[in-house]
């Protein structure tokens, strides 16, 4: 096959859209929204990257800010969110042997926070609203800094991407609690037990809810609750934007800065402190029992470990606030350090047990998937304990706010931990979504997996190196003081953007570009089977 | 009292140390899981280990370093403790407003600086000549923000917001503020 041909149709012209069903078109779907999001945050990223380098020469620090607030953003909702609910929208009925409650209101999850998403990005983008994603009080409400109209069109997007998270979560409880109709009647207390609340097997003492649903599920609940805060949170700040807008000026001072940080962060820490780290531990069992085709090792305390990590998870936001010197003592110590350690022997638990599934199905091929399980487990063994040492009041005093909390622990566990395994998902779901489409170049592929593990913990290391050493995260430096580790940490970050174009590619040859445009046309396959 | 350059350099080797062992056990990981030729069991014995091993680094981690780390005692101590000298003062409009244009402090003194904010979120840092950093708090307005530090040797500092409160507040730096005799 000639290479236009190939780009047309394929490798191999294997791909064939009109065969897929509904489900997997949208499944599908969602991975492309997450990976064009994917694409913005990483050239969001390598911008600011070289702002750090040589400030003032592409754009000024206002705009610098802008990026900086949509960033993360971007990355997690339009992104992660993006690929992860499709994934778990496709997953959860998959294991579960029924169709998927609603197909309707995971198309509105969909298209929500796609177009959420780009609305915050180009609010932000256009008025360089940026209180950054901490909000913290009364910053997004600080009108002598920021565009009102801006501000109310970025809350708005955000807004809209949290209503396609709540659609979300309606539909993964809905889905694993309901009967479909001509389908033997679902066991009662079946949420409950998905949720670690009732122990409930089958006859050949199977769980009746796998450990992956019952890690969705129990992910799902902080979903939930984040998604409630940060709509109270967002309706909030609109009041004092419509009210801006009207020509009254509401206090700030009605609202305390210190509680509202305070709830905000509670709500905020459920993303990466909950659902993050119990979605990508049940993507672990999930990925290393695909892989292996055996049982997952001490299934038993995995399930346990999930719950304990739901339940742990309501209760370590403190550990945002250890430099705040009006926060309690009591909650510092035993939320911020305490229960926060709790994180390491959850994660630590997840770790072992998917190793030790690994372990006990030796020899194995060291496939796409192996290799960024493989990844994803080295990211957070990285991140874990890095951000366990951020959250103690002595590291704390000489650590916060500097590189080495967004380097060695947020990217290198975004982007070497959550990213590799997605990438995992990704390689190990292709062939099950495509109906068997063969992956274009195991070379780009082998490029991808490198590129990305360097490049990922190279940033985090010369991110984390400048910020042992003085550099704040939340500071444009002028002088080129930090400048060695900032041009180290660029090239780093190229390599991440190489790496993801690679992937990128290989994967449009594989499917080729009307493949790509079939998968948005409507299946004319029913929508309540997942494959066909 | 320790200085905090000394901490920073024992965490730099200790997360080092742990990053090339945790490398190398991943190295090796893959490696064997894919040139073994036989399955073999991961006995439970192992596991509980693993698990007793890190509930005992979880605990462990904050007693020493409650017992290593002198700031962290006194941090959590400071209402009952005289300080021999205290700073009041107070950020406005991403400005800082000194009680005098250079702050002086004696050496072994024991110092309060209580930051006052009174519009938006910021925060408080001091930072050696070659911008590393001593210590830092975050100013919460309407609250009462103290840090209590022990100065050992004759230094000069700045200081510098260490929270990002809007693009008007990039800057927010008064160099040779702090000056230790």
């Amino acid at each position: 096959m000639s290479f236009t041909d190939t780009f047309l149709n394929g490798e191999q012209k294997l791909f064939k859209h009109a065969t897929l069903t509904p489900m997997q078109k949208l499944t599908l779907r969602f991975v492309v929204v997450g990976l064009v999001y994917y694409l913005f945050a990483a050239f969001e990223g390598m911008l600011m990257r070289m702002h750090l380098v040589t400030p003032e020469v592409m754009f000024d620090d206002k705009q610098y800010f802008a990026i900086m607030t949509a960033h993360p953003l971007v990355g997690i909702f339009g992104s992660s969110y993006s690929i992860v609910f499709g994934a778990f929208l496709f997953l959860v009925p998959f294991l579960m042997k029924k169709p998927l409650w609603s197909f309707k209101l995971a198309n509105w999850t969909l298209w929500l926070i796609a177009i959420g998403t780009f609305i915050f990005w180009f609010a932000g983008f256009l008025s360089h609203y940026s209180p950054l994603y901490t909000l913290y009080w009364p910053l997004p409400a600080d009108f002598t800094q920021f565009s009102v109209v801006g501000g109310i069109f970025f809350i708005l997007g955000i807004a809209i991407v949290m209503l396609g998270t709540v659609f979300f979560v309606i539909n993964i409880f809905k889905t694993i609690a309901y009967t479909p109709e001509g389908f033997e009647k679902q066991p009662k207390g079946v949420l409950r037990a998905a949720l670690g609340f009732k122990r409930m097997k089958n006859a050949d003492g199977t769980y009746t809810v796998s450990t992956p649903v019952a890690a969705i599920a129990r992910g799902t609940v902080d979903t939930a609750l984040n998604a409630g805060i940060i709509i109270f949170t967002g309706v909030l700040i609109l009041i004092y934007m419509i009210a801006a807008l009207l020509g009254q000026d509401l206090k700030h001072t009605s609202i305390d800065a210190l509680l509202y940080k305070n709830w905000f962060w509670w709500g905020l820490d459920l993303i990466a402190d909950g659902l993050v780290l119990i979605f990508v531990a049940g993507t672990w069992y999930l990925l290393a029992t695909l892989i292996t085709g055996k049982k997952l090792f001490m299934e038993k305390w995995a399930r346990v470990a999930l719950l304990v990590e739901m339940i742990v998870s309501w209760f370590v936001w403190s550990h945002h606030l250890m430099s705040d010197q009006a926060q309690p003592a009591f909650l510092k110590i035993f939320s911020g350090e305490m229960l926060t350690a709790f994180e390491l022997i959850t994660q630590g638990l997840a770790f072992f047990i998917t190793l030790a599934t690994l372990w006990q199905a030796r020899p194995l091929k060291m496939s796409n998937p192996l290799k960024f399980l493989l990844g994803g487990l080295l990211g957070f063994a990285l991140a874990v304990p890095a951000g366990i040492m951020q959250a103690d009041l002595g590291l704390n005093r000489i650590l916060h706010n500097t590189q080495w909390i967004v380097g060695p622990h947020v990217h290198v566990a975004i982007l070497v931990g959550l990213t590799m395994t997605l990438y995992s998902a990704i390689y190990t779901l292709l062939p099950i979504l495509t109906n068997g489409a063969k992956l274009y170049s195991q070379k780009l592929a082998n490029f991808h997996f490198w590129a990305h593990l360097l490049g990922g913990i190279g940033m985090g290391a010369f991110m984390g190196m400048a910020g042992l050493n003085g550099m704040l995260r939340r500071t444009v430096y002028h002088e080129a003081e930090f400048q060695p580790y900032m041009i180290l940490a660029a090239l780093a970050g190229s390599l991440l953007l190489l790496s993801f174009l690679a992937f990128f590619f290989n994967i449009l040859m594989t499917i080729g570009l009307n493949g790509l445009l079939g998968i948005f046309k409507p299946s004319k396959l029913k929508k309540d089977i997942l494959l066909p | 009292m320790v200085d905090s350059s000394l901490v920073l350099y024992g965490q730099t080797v200790a997360y080092t140390l742990y990053v090339v062992v945790i490398l190398l056990l991943m190295i090796w990981f893959g490696y064997r899981i894919t040139s073994s030729k036989e399955a073999s069991v991961v006995k439970p014995a192992l596991f509980y280990s693993f698990v007793s091993f890190l509930v005992v680094l979880g605990v462990s981690l904050h007693l020493i370093t409650h017992e290593t780390i002198p700031w962290k005692p006194l941090d959590l101590n400071r209402d009952k403790v005289t300080p021999d000298k205290v700073f009041e003062i107070f950020i406005k409009d991403h400005t800082f407003i000194l009680p005098k244009d250079t702050l002086e402090i004696k050496t072994n003194e024991l110092v309060l600086f209580r930051v006052h904010s009174s519009d938006l979120t910021y925060g408080f840092g001091l930072f050696r000549p070659d911008n590393s950093m001593v210590f830092q708090m975050q100013v919460i307005p309407g609250h009462e923000n103290d840090v209590l530090w022990k100065f050992l040797k004759p230094e000069v500092f700045s200081i510098r917001s260490t929270e990002y409160s809007g693009w008007k507040g990039h800057n927010m730096m008064i160099p040779h503020a702090v000056v230790v005799n």
